[in-house]
């Protein structure tokens, strides 16, 4: 328990409302989405709905010596907002507002709790898209997207959440508030922030404003669904159709397990004999571009022995996305714990990923069902067990640990959109060497000497630091 | 008796290891959307459920008897759980838990045990209505009354004025039909029995149109929805049985319920509650089948006769909770009100999200519920309706309270009473004609 002082200090800050000291509040945020992470009650939580209140909190919590860890809706897979030190959590869900759409200069301006949904509807009227599309863009906050850099299933063509932002205002540590970035397309004023500050999960600074690039949405679309006997014809389709250079909004993979569980849930058609299905749109501004893509597209899959869907009306559409829409429900529902990763590799190497996942599953006797973008080669996949059963976590465990090494020694990453957190930062070090954490280290102690911010994600806490 | 979760909180284990705490729940919680607070919605009351499991909280705790009571039971987050996560089944395991534990609120107590007794409850009710002055400061424009004292609950509601005589006094036990097709046993609830007998009276009057015979039997009692979401399991039981009873002995072919509530209780709570019930049990899955929403009736079961009056309204449909997501009813009532000559369907944006009523949340909590009525009353203006039509005694209530205080000029109105008014819309002019044709 915090000393009263702090608290009435705080509540002086932000109103007796928006500071929650309860244990039974203190509890509904000790967790975010991340399965099978272990859970910290922070002493208290703070809903600041201004970026003066933020500089205040800050200003408090680094006199008093105590963590912050920002938060938006707390849905991130990596335990990026798990309040391991204790301390303050900032919640941002009443820092909601829409500051500005400028359809002039395409761009849009909101408070970091505004929901992805939120914008998206709100700059719609306008006829316009903010394409970062991750899996929650219903609840998850602008703020949390840009911390983790969220991607989503228009990453291939449209990219993820670091390709639209135009700038930012964030409270550093010191308590200083920084403005970088602005409605220009182009500005090297400085060092580039917004690549320091986008993926930072919070542990560099605490952004509070967000100002993001807006499209024009495509206006012809083409929805088709493919399925395989066998997973290299999926694994050649995907890199044939890039190499027939077509670039599709969505390139979706589903493996064997997956495609079986989601007919035996959402009853939609799939031949339950597939190895592999691969859902794709492509999209563009003329219908013409549109089909000639589209037969691209048909002519790979046709060569690679797939048998096509192709939507004729937007239900149809609605129908064929329904397929992969399921995969998560449809997976979470087998079993009460489900560990979702997201290991990334190379486009082309997507099949060997894939089968590399079945052996691992194999071996350690779990259940794994692998979904994910396979256009930018980033897989989820998905182990289903029961955190109550401890000898089969140890087994989920080592079975993490091979998913990682082998989507490296393919080329790839240990984390295409989730994160690190504190879920994959005993891996960091094979990804970056000891000279990448130093830096790592070098950063983050530049910006958060004292690591107040977003303590034990990320970047570990230099022994030194420990306890401080 | 085999035990269910409502009797012992360990069976819900199972049911709450499904959650895994992505928080899709949170973007559907009308709760959530008002209060912007982790244990507003179904993710922090499972993680709250979880901790008192674990003995890390303590049921007897009011900071978590608050919490799990702040849930309109609306279902809306069942729908968005990737999971299936059974969050009522849960929630109500909880209050079950709670009630046992810590013994129910003096007031909610009384009001039970009145329910229950159904001629007592039934004097109760009359002498309320002549004497609601005394409690309640009536509003000018017939717009309800408001409390004058709080009876230990915080009461800043507008409550409509309970009716002189309940539809049930008013009623005969059967009300025969010349071509009878077949022979149904109405529920009117307390929504429609007490405060609003009118909209069960058009429910008769289209049965009759449709040659229905009617038995609506006088000692039927309360669902007992509000009771089960206390946590008193026992009473909730014992309504339910004795319903089943009652109902049974009217020798009806169907159930016809006209609120998403009471249709709840008959296709979905008494199963609940009844389950490991050796003798209801059956009896219950028996009269699931049979028990429909009037709308289903007329457009499912029987082919009802088409509306030919016409009625010149704009109108806007809210889609009652329970009777949307629980019983699965919203194509019905909209098919009715298109039916209509004259009447056109302006729909608002997210019809299906809560009204903020919940029945008794609009008592125990009056701020969040206003609050949730105000972003409902703002889509309903957005349409340009002059009527929002609905389908549950507990809607109308809100909407109507929300409609006085945003300032709109609005009639709230049942679907089926839009139905019964073409229908005499229909029998006039054919006495009109009939008439000039004479002359």
């Amino acid at each position: 328990m915090l000393d009263t002082t702090i608290i009435n200090h705080l509540e002086e800050i932000v109103g007796k409302d928006n500071v929650l000291t309860k244990k039974a509040d203190l509890l509904t945020y000790s967790y975010d989405a991340t399965a099978d992470m272990p859970g910290q009650l922070p002493d208290v939580v703070v809903m600041p709905s201004t970026t003066a209140e933020v500089q205040k909190i800050v200003l408090l919590a680094k006199e008093k010596k105590l963590a912050i860890y920002p938060r938006g809706a707390g849905t991130n897979l990596s335990g990026g907002t798990i309040p391991l030190k204790k301390g303050i959590v900032l919640s941002f869900q009443k820092m909601d507002k829409i500051l500005e759409v400028d359809p002039a200069n395409l761009t849009a301006t909101v408070q970091a709790g505004v929901i992805i949904q939120a914008l998206s509807d709100a700059v719609a009227t306008y006829g316009l898209i903010y394409p970062p599309d991750p899996g929650t863009v219903t609840t998850a906050t602008m703020g949390g997207s840009v911390a983790e850099c969220a991607g989503g299933l228009r990453g291939l063509k449209y990219g993820v959440t670091k390709h639209y932002i135009m700038g930012m205002e964030v409270v550093l540590a010191s308590g200083e508030i920084f403005c970088f970035g602005g409605k220009t397309v182009k500005n090297v004023t400085g060092y580039d922030f917004a690549s320091l500050f986008v993926g930072s999960e919070g542990t560099l600074g605490i952004i509070t404003e967000i100002m993001v690039k807006l499209i024009p949405p495509p206006k012809y679309r083409k929805t088709m669904l493919a399925t395989f006997k066998r997973l290299e014809d999926a694994g050649n389709t995907v890199t044939g159709i890039i190499e027939a250079y077509v670039i599709p909004a969505t390139l979706e993979i589903m493996d064997k397990m997956t495609i079986q569980t989601v007919e035996n849930y959402a009853k939609v058609g799939l031949p339950r004999d597939a190895e592999a299905l691969l859902l794709i749109e492509v999209d563009g501004g003329a219908q013409q571009v549109v089909d000639s893509e589209a037969e691209a597209v048909l002519k790979v899959i046709k060569e690679n022995n797939g048998e096509v869907k192709i939507a004729q009306s937007d239900a149809e559409r609605d129908q064929l996305l329904t397929a992969r829409r399921s995969a998560l429900p449809a997976l979470a529902q087998l079993s009460p714990t489900t560990v979702l990763e997201d290991a990334t590799v190379p486009r082309n190497r997507i099949s060997e990923m894939l089968e590399a996942v079945q052996k691992i599953a194999e071996k350690y006797q779990l259940k794994i069902g692998t979904f994910g973008h396979a256009g930018d080669g980033n897989l989820h996949p998905t182990i289903l067990a029961d955190a109550r059963n401890r000898e089969e976590m140890e087994r989920v465990h080592k079975a993490v640990d091979e998913i990682f090494a082998a989507a490296l020694k393919l080329g790839g990453t240990l984390s295409g959109e989730h994160g690190i957190g504190m879920a994959k930062m005993k891996y960091l070090k094979d990804e970056l060497g000891e000279s990448g954490l130093n830096l790592m280290r070098s950063v983050k102690e530049a910006l958060d000497p004292d690591y107040m911010l977003n303590p034990g994600k990320m970047v570990p806490i230099r022994e030194s630091k420990e306890g401080k | 008796m085999k035990t269910t979760p409502y009797d012992k909180l360990e069976d819900i284990q199972d049911a709450l290891a499904k959650c895994m705490k992505c928080g899709n729940c949170m973007a559907v919680c009308p709760v959530y959307q008002t209060e912007k607070q982790e244990a507003a919605y179904a993710r922090g009351k499972l993680s709250i459920a979880e901790a008192v499991l674990k003995g890390e909280l303590d049921l007897k705790d009011e900071d978590v008897q608050e919490k799990l009571f702040n849930c309109l039971i609306c279902t809306s987050c069942m729908l968005a759980c990737p999971c299936g996560v059974d969050v009522c089944k849960i929630m109500l395991s909880l209050r079950a838990a709670m009630a046992r534990e810590t013994g129910l609120h003096p007031i909610k107590k009384m009001i039970f045990w009145a329910l229950k007794n159904q001629p007592l409850f039934n004097a109760a009710m009359k002498t309320g209505a002549s004497l609601q002055w005394m409690g309640l400061r009536k509003l000018p424009d017939n717009a309800g009354y408001e409390p004058y004292f709080t009876m230990g609950l915080p009461m800043k509601r507008i409550f409509p004025g309970l009716a002189k005589k309940p539809f049930r006094d008013q009623a005969p036990a059967l009300i025969k039909a010349k071509n009878r097709k077949m022979t149904v046993a109405l529920f009117p609830g307390c929504g429609y029995n007490y405060i609003l007998p009118r909209v069960a009276w058009d429910a008769v009057e289209v049965l009759k149109e449709n040659d229905v015979e009617i038995a609506i039997p006088k000692d039927q009692h309360c669902c007992g929805i509000a009771i089960f979401a206390h946590g008193d399991i026992e009473s909730a039981r014992e309504l339910a049985r004795k319903n089943i009873d009652v109902m049974e002995k009217t020798g009806a072919d169907y159930i016809v319920t006209v609120c998403g509530s009471c249709g709840e209780s008959w296709q979905h709570g008494f199963r609940e509650l009844l389950s490991e019930d050796p003798v209801y049990g059956p009896k219950v899955d028996h009269w699931k089948s049979r028990a429909h929403d009037l709308s289903t009736f007329l457009t499912k079961v029987i082919d009802y006769k088409k509306p030919e009056g016409r009625v010149e309204a704009t109108v806007t449909y809210q889609d009652p909770c329970h009777l949307k997501k629980v019983l699965k009813v919203f194509a019905e009532p909209r098919a009715i009100l298109k039916a209509i000559p004259g009447v056109t369907l302006k729909e608002m944006t997210k019809p299906d999200v809560c009204c903020g009523s919940g029945g008794s949340y609009t008592i125990t909590h009056p701020e969040t519920s206003i609050k949730i009525a105000g972003r409902k009353m703002a889509d309903i203006r957005k349409t340009g309706a002059d009527m929002v039509i609905t389908g549950c005694p507990g809607c109308m209530m809100q909407l109507a309270e929300g409609i006085t205080k945003s300032g709109q000029e609005l009639v709230v109105a049942h679907y089926i009473s839009l139905l019964a008014r073409s229908y005499r819309e229909a029998r006039k002019t054919k006495i009109d004609s009939k008439e000039r044709l004479w002359r």
